[in-house]
């Protein structure tokens, strides 16, 4: 039968596959974003098996408002994106320093 | 019943494919597209653990909005996508060492002792005949977490706003209407009489 270790481990493996994706594409910001919404999806399985194996709607109700605020994130993000090209011509991360941090 | 284990690995299988294409592809848009993949996977193991509402909010919210919102402003961009690949060699077995080194971790902890296994979490039955979970999560919603649902409207209406703040640009130079200035204008302003002597009858 399937167990809550089962989904655990699903979520896990998506989560170390999402920060390896933040590593490997640490020039492009798009793909910067999927990666952060990848992290959220693992997230979210890991609410919603233990909000099913333990009895609980708590966990569903926290994953419904995960997915409101992940799709504001989402859309301001990329507006920031299209204002970033449209002044810069680019979104290469190596080349956005203009705030000499 | 190894209809489940079948479902759950297949549907397991092609999320993390779909994942795996994400971080990998070079072109952005097929990133967009195996990310539809993966969440469509994941509603689908949603379905399969009966959160029948948030399985279905996941297609229309995210493969619906979120991932045409993502497509569109990929397809919408010009990126020369030459240098954004660049160091994907080289960061390769940086990034490869500290996945695998976090998944290890994290399954450590959870297979570790069976602490999640089915002695500690019983599988759960299957709800009773006329259960709807969206009838459940939605009296759960409302009755517990109202508050917290207005915020959440709130947050979208901020997000919406600065989305639109954030990329409206306004031209300088162009000719425009301005309907409030077409409406408040006198009569004065449009019209000029002119105080003249009448001329003397021509010809004859």
């Amino acid at each position: 039968m399937l167990t809550l270790t089962h989904f655990l481990t699903l979520g896990a493996m998506l989560f170390s596959l999402s920060v390896a994706g933040i590593f490997l594409n640490r020039k492009n910001v798009i793909i910067l974003l999927v990666c952060i919404e990848l992290m959220l999806l693992a997230v979210n399985i890991n609410f919603v098996a233990f909000s099913r194996f333990l009895g609980n709607l708590d966990g569903q109700v926290f994953v419904f408002f995960i997915l409101t605020v992940a799709a504001a994130e989402a859309a301001i993000g990329l507006a920031i994106l299209v204002v970033l090209f449209r002044n810069r011509q680019t979104i290469n991360v190596a080349e956005l320093d203009d705030l000499k941090g | 019943m190894p209809i489940y284990e079948i479902v759950f690995y297949a549907f397991s299988l092609v999320m993390l494919t779909g994942a795996v294409l994400v971080i990998t592809v070079r072109n952005s848009v097929y990133a967009a597209l195996s990310l539809v993949l993966t969440f469509f996977s994941a509603s689908a193991l949603w379905m399969l653990l009966e959160v029948e509402f948030l399985a279905i909010i996941l297609i229309l919210v995210y493969v619906g909005a979120v991932m045409v919102l993502f497509l569109f402003v990929v397809m919408m961009l010009d990126i020369n996508m030459e240098p954004l690949k660049e160091g994907f060699i080289r960061y390769l077995p940086a990034g490869i060492a500290v996945a695998v080194l976090m998944a290890m971790e994290l399954l450590l902890v959870i297979w570790s002792k069976g602490r999640f296994e089915e002695g500690a979490y019983p599988i759960p039955a299957p709800g009773p005949a006329g259960y709807s979970n969206t009838k459940a999560v939605g009296e759960w919603l409302f009755t517990n977490y109202l508050l917290a649902f207005e915020v959440a409207g709130v947050i979208l209406l901020v997000a919406i706003v600065a989305a639109v703040a954030l990329t409206l640009r306004t031209r300088t130079g162009g000719h425009r209407q301005n309907p409030s200035l077409q409406v408040r204008v006198q009569r004065d302003e449009r019209i000029r009489l002119v105080k003249m002597q009448p001329e003397p009858r021509q010809g004859s």
